[in-house]
């Protein structure tokens, strides 16, 4: 009978996932120890009494294996059941908090209960996947038609733009991950294209001069027409939209980045992006990647050992536990530790892929793509901006960095995925 | 749908696969191609140095330095190179023995080992300083001189105000709030210093220095690109006036009690005197710990800060409060009149009025010119009586919401920590003072300022303010403006607080019975040349336990004004106490105070009325007997009140 029951429990696990899921868990409780510890604490003691971000991120990680059960246990029907009812209430969640909310650092994103601080913007993010793919699985959607595709980037932009609001852009910037969701659903490749060109528009806007900018599109866009005169006779139309191409740069490289620079982000964020870019050397901003570069740098090949990193061990680094939690990574095992770090991620990334390409709904497909994209999304940002190469916004290392309402929100979104692909053979809705 | 849509699945793939190879790239050229982060982040070989910022500096409003920043000098020692050094020629100037000299340089060994710098004396009183460097060659190279900051108090004023810094303690190196200190960091403990913290402590750098085998920095790593400089405070620009703030010091030398004065078109505080008071500059410097103690042990108490932290019975000066609660209430009008022939005997035992004459309350202006007790209390009794709330516990609510609404009963949230909240009893405290069972004669003489109310000297000032303006107020505070600020501390004070919803007209009376009392009544020594003074005295009854029986010191004097009538520029409350009448001492000085600041001089004339004042003494023999205050004081104490009206008379 117990045997039985033992079978049947874990029947239908991906057990890929799970390991990849408790090797990256394990490596990260790993780095905030590391961080943390210093010859001579009281390992047990401090875990007893829960007062270093290496016990309670023990304590959250126990937290998070009773919610795993929970949802394992749930009948996969319910989650395309309450999914709307989940994204009304993350929505109300994030409402409460810009009203109620509890200042740290500067934005005003965590609610406080019972001595304890959590993040709803962290949440949502699990109830804006759920409600995409309730929107997309659902008969009356059909994604080939605008209306669908506007309805389904209103879903997942709303939540963004409350974010916005409590100041945590790095929070919001997560939900932009959804259009690679969307992109595989069908949105059209050519938005990836034109996404990738406004990045280049963006950062050619805030490293060169507007008006030199200016006279290059023009003169581009003279020469185009030049070159291409006779298909231009041949059809009108190809000169109104070149010239509207020119014209839309010209009006975003002159107004909308200056505006969006002196009027929309935040003085701090202006000066983050700005010295990554290499425009402006401000050492308060330019000190945590610094610091972090010079950690990760000194690390070396092989890494200095573990336990052994000066950098990370004597607070060189700030926000060592949560943001910066690469750092440990990068000094104590080096170049060859953090290739196999990042490929856990990869491994991860890719079998979820997997997992999804696998589902004969389309509700759990979506959200399998959901999961891996905002997993991409945190893994890419966080460490890029830990090696100089993305600004400084406050992002958490997926199931690595010290936290528990992230902690908590990977391992759902996970785990609702791992229960979903078990049921793979129902179709939901 | 696209069930099988393997082409997108595999540009998905390629999209992470690709962006990781970025940050693989990366990767390996940071940790494997380049070298020079190990070698930066190799402790051994690198000596990572903080470098402190100077300190913000404090401005008054007149963009005078009224906290600044000084230089002063450490011993340091590095024991490997103290040879052949005339030991005892050093143990003379810096007062030691020869055996204290042993022990600080083995300590110091103990410390930091033999070849690294260790303190051997802090902060050198100046004449130490002085004839060591004269004779620095000869110590050398095992001694240096070697500067640091100290704050600096050039107007030797504004003690409780500013506030001073200290070290931090282990006990607040424990909590988060703190994380970003070291031990050894000094940070505000007290006063502005404490309140903008955050903004005058600056950023601390970080510099690099190349070390020798010995641990010797021989100079900046790779040229300094790693340093990160040092960013100095931010400087504050207070809304104070440090000429008021001496005139005031000066003025309430030898006696205890408080001056506050703010501008009520701001809620910038103009003065704020606590007397006694000390110099500032003894908390700073060489002798910071034994003067510390001595303050703290004073009988006079000079580290209390009385505007914010002593509570007052506000007397007479609670008058016009009265008044404009029955006034927004609807319960009188201007014209309402009370026929009180010296006593007020509605309630039991009667209550004195200091006139006897009929019609002297005939309708508010001179109910308030000649404050009239009975008049007051009676209103007080129709206000909470009002037959529109339904009960005297409903009516006494709605009184006390009133008061709390003039800044009375909570504190205000002043710039400045410590702020007492005063006192003003609701119906829950009515409730059970008097087990339930109470009526609006119970607590009557709250109408006129005495019993179940208190307030701090600020909070009567600001009382003022809200007649001065016609029915608002600015929260009183101190900084007017931070340089480069980014913060939102002054935004609370930036927020206009309307109190009262009656016509401008219908403040008329309250103020011209206040400008009757100095223009012919009980406040005639508030005049000033020139201006229209509208003001009112209060005695504030004063009982104390002595020797374990409730005996009946003497009063209070309080004096709250603004001026001039029109468009008021300053709103005072002055409290000298046990001086007996308001009257006598509170109102000249709250008069010239005014003076100096509207007409920024004080008239020749007046110079008889000063003097007698700076020599007036209120502080009881046996307290002055026991104060050592004469000698803290520093310079304003120690000179006579001929050599103080020098500052203010040329002649």
């Amino acid at each position: 009978m117990n045997r039985r029951q033992q079978i049947k429990l874990t029947e239908g696990i991906d057990w890929p996932i799970m390991g990849l899921y408790m090797g990256i868990v394990f490596v990260g409780l790993l780095s905030i120890f590391a961080a943390e510890y210093r010859e001579g604490d009281n390992i047990w003691n401090d875990i007893l009494h829960l007062n270093k971000n290496y016990s309670r991120q023990l304590m959250w990680l126990g937290v998070s294996a009773v919610l795993a059960t929970i949802i394992w246990l749930t009948d996969s029907k319910f989650f395309t059941a309450t999914a709307n009812l989940l994204y009304a209430g993350g929505l109300l969640l994030l409402l409460l908090v810009l009203g109620i909310g509890k200042d740290v650092k500067g934005s005003s994103s965590w609610l406080v209960i019972g001595g304890f601080q959590f993040q709803p913007a962290e949440l949502t993010k699990l109830c804006t996947n759920l409600a995409l793919a309730k929107y997309l699985s659902s008969i009356e959607t059909d994604f080939t038609k605008l209306r669908s595709r506007l309805i389904a980037v209103a879903l997942t932009l709303v939540p963004c733009a409350i974010i916005i609001l409590q100041s945590e852009t790095g929070l919001a910037l997560v939900y932009f991950s959804f259009f690679l969701v969307m992109y595989r659903e069908g949105l059209p490749g050519v938005l990836l294209v034109i996404a990738f060109s406004g990045i280049v528009l963006v950062l050619s806007a805030l490293l060169v001069d507007k008006n030199i900018l200016f006279i290059i599109f023009s003169v581009i866009t003279v020469l185009v027409i030049y070159f291409s005169r006779r298909e231009i006779k041949r059809n009108r139309s190809r000169l109104a939209l070149i010239l509207g191409i020119w014209a839309f740069c010209s009006v975003f490289v002159m107004f909308v980045v200056p505006f969006a620079f002196t009027k929309v982000l935040k003085d701090y964020q202006v000066r983050r992006i700005e010295v990554m870019l290499g425009k402006e050397n401000d050492p308060k901003a330019t000190y945590n990647t610094r610091q972090s570069m010079i950690a990760i740098g000194s690390g070396g090949f092989i890494g200095k050992g573990y336990l052994k990193g000066t950098q990370t061990r004597y607070d060189f680094v700030p926000e060592q536990s949560t943001d910066f939690i690469f750092c440990t990574i990068g000094e104590d095992f080096g170049f060859l530790g953090s290739l196999i770090f990042i490929g856990l991620y990869v491994a991860l990334l890719l079998r979820i892929i997997f997992v999804a390409e696998r589902q004969r709904s389309t509700f759990s497909r979506v959200y399998a793509y959901g999961v891996a994209s905002i997993v991409f999304f945190h893994m890419f940002i966080n460490i890029a901006m830990t090696i100089g190469l993305a600004p400084v916004i406050g992002i958490p290392l997926p199931l690595v960095s010290y936290g528990g309402s992230s902690l908590m929100t990977f391992t759902m979104l996970i785990f609702i995925m791992l229960r979903l692909d078990a049921d793979r053979q129902m179709v939901l809705r | 749908m696209s069930v099988y849509n393997q082409p997108r699945k595999r540009v998905i793939q390629f999209i992470i696969l690709g962006m990781v190879l970025v940050i693989i790239t990366r990767l390996f050229f940071l940790q494997v191609v380049e070298k020079k982060y190990s070698k930066l982040a190799d402790a051994n070989a690198v000596l990572r140095k903080v470098v402190y910022p100077s300190r913000g500096i404090i401005y008054d409003r007149k963009g005078r330095s009224i906290l600044s920043n000084d230089a002063m000098y450490d011993l340091v020692v590095t024991p490997i190179n103290v040879k052949n050094i005339d030991t005892a020629y050093m143990c003379e100037i810096l007062r030691i023995d020869k055996e204290e000299f042993r022990k600080r340089i083995t300590s110091a060994i103990i410390k930091n080992g033999s070849r690294r710098v260790s303190v051997f004396a802090s902060l050198l009183p100046p004449e130490m300083f002085g004839r060591l460097q004269e004779s620095m060659y000869m110590f050398q190279p095992g001694f240096e001189l070697v500067q640091r900051q100290i704050r600096s108090y050039p107007f030797n004023a504004a003690a409780n105000i500013l506030g001073y810094i200290g070290e931090v303690s282990p006990q607040m190196l424990q909590k988060p709030a703190y994380s970003a200190y070291n031990q050894g960091d000094y940070l505000g403990m007290t006063g502005l210093e404490r309140t903008y913290e955050s903004v005058l402590m600056g950023q601390r750098g970080i510099q690099y220095l190349v070390k020798d085998n010995l641990n010797r920095p021989q100079g900046p790593y790779e040229k300094g690109e790693f340093d990160t400089a040092a960013i100095a405070g931010k400087n504050l620009r207070l809304a104070l006036d440090v000429d008021l703030q001496v005139l005031g010091e000066h003025l309430m030398r030898n006696k205890i009690g408080s001056i506050v004065a703010i501008d009520p078109r701001t809620g910038g505080i103009l003065t704020m005197v606590s007397a006694p008071t000390f110099d500032p500059n003894l908390l700073t410097g060489s002798y910071r710990a034994r003067n510390f103690s001595r303050l703290f042990a004073d009988t006079t108490k000079p580290l209390f800060n009385r505007a914010i932290q002593a509570g007052y019975p506000p007397g007479s000066s609670m008058k016009p409060l009265t008044a404009l609660i029955a006034l927004d209430e609807g319960v009188i009008t201007p014209s309402f009149g009370f026929p009180c022939f010296g006593a007020y005997t509605y309630c039991g035992r009667p209550i004195a009025c200091t006139h006897h004459n009929a019609g002297h309350a005939a309708n508010l202006r001179l109910a308030i010119a000649n404050s009239c007790n009975a008049y007051f209390v009676h209103l007080y009794r129709m206000e909470v009586d009002a037959a529109k709330w339904g009960g005297v516990k409903k009516g006494h609510q709605k009184w006390h919401d009133y008061i709390s609404t003039f800044g009375l009963g909570h504190r205000l949230g002043v710039d400045i920590p410590g702020e007492s909240p005063g006192k003003a009893i609701d119906t829950a405290g009515m409730n059970k003072l008097y087990r339930g069972q109470w009526n609006s004669c119970s607590e009557l003489y709250v109408g006129m300022g005495q019993g179940q109310v208190v307030a701090t000297p600020m909070q009567m000032a600001n009382a003022m303010c809200i007649i001065a303006n016609k029915g608002y107020y600015y929260l009183p505070h101190f900084v007017d403006k931070i340089d480069n600020d980014n913060t939102e501390l002054l935004t609370k004070f930036r927020e206009k607080h309307t109190v009262a919803h009656v016509s401008d007209s219908v403040y008329m009376p309250v103020i011209y019975g206040m400008e009757d009392v100095v223009e012919r009544g009980t406040g005639q020594s508030a005049k000033i040349e020139g201006e229209i003074v509208c003001g009112k005295t209060g005695t504030a009854e004063n009982n104390a336990i002595v020797n374990g029986k409730l005996a009946k010191l003497k009063n209070h004097s309080v004096f709250v004004a603004f001026a001039p009538r029109d468009n008021p520029k300053i709103a005072i409350a002055v409290i000298v106490e046990n001086a007996g009448f308001g009257a006598t001492y509170a109102a000249p000085i709250a008069s010239l105070i005014m003076e100096k600041y509207l007409h920024d001089t004080i008239s020749v004339k007046r110079k008889p009325q000063m003097k007698t004042l700076l020599e007036y003494n209120t502080l009881d023999p046996v307290v002055r007997e026991k104060s050592k205050l004469d000698s803290l004081n520093g310079a304003s104490a120690k000179m006579t009140s001929d050599e103080i009206l020098k500052l203010y008379f040329r002649d």
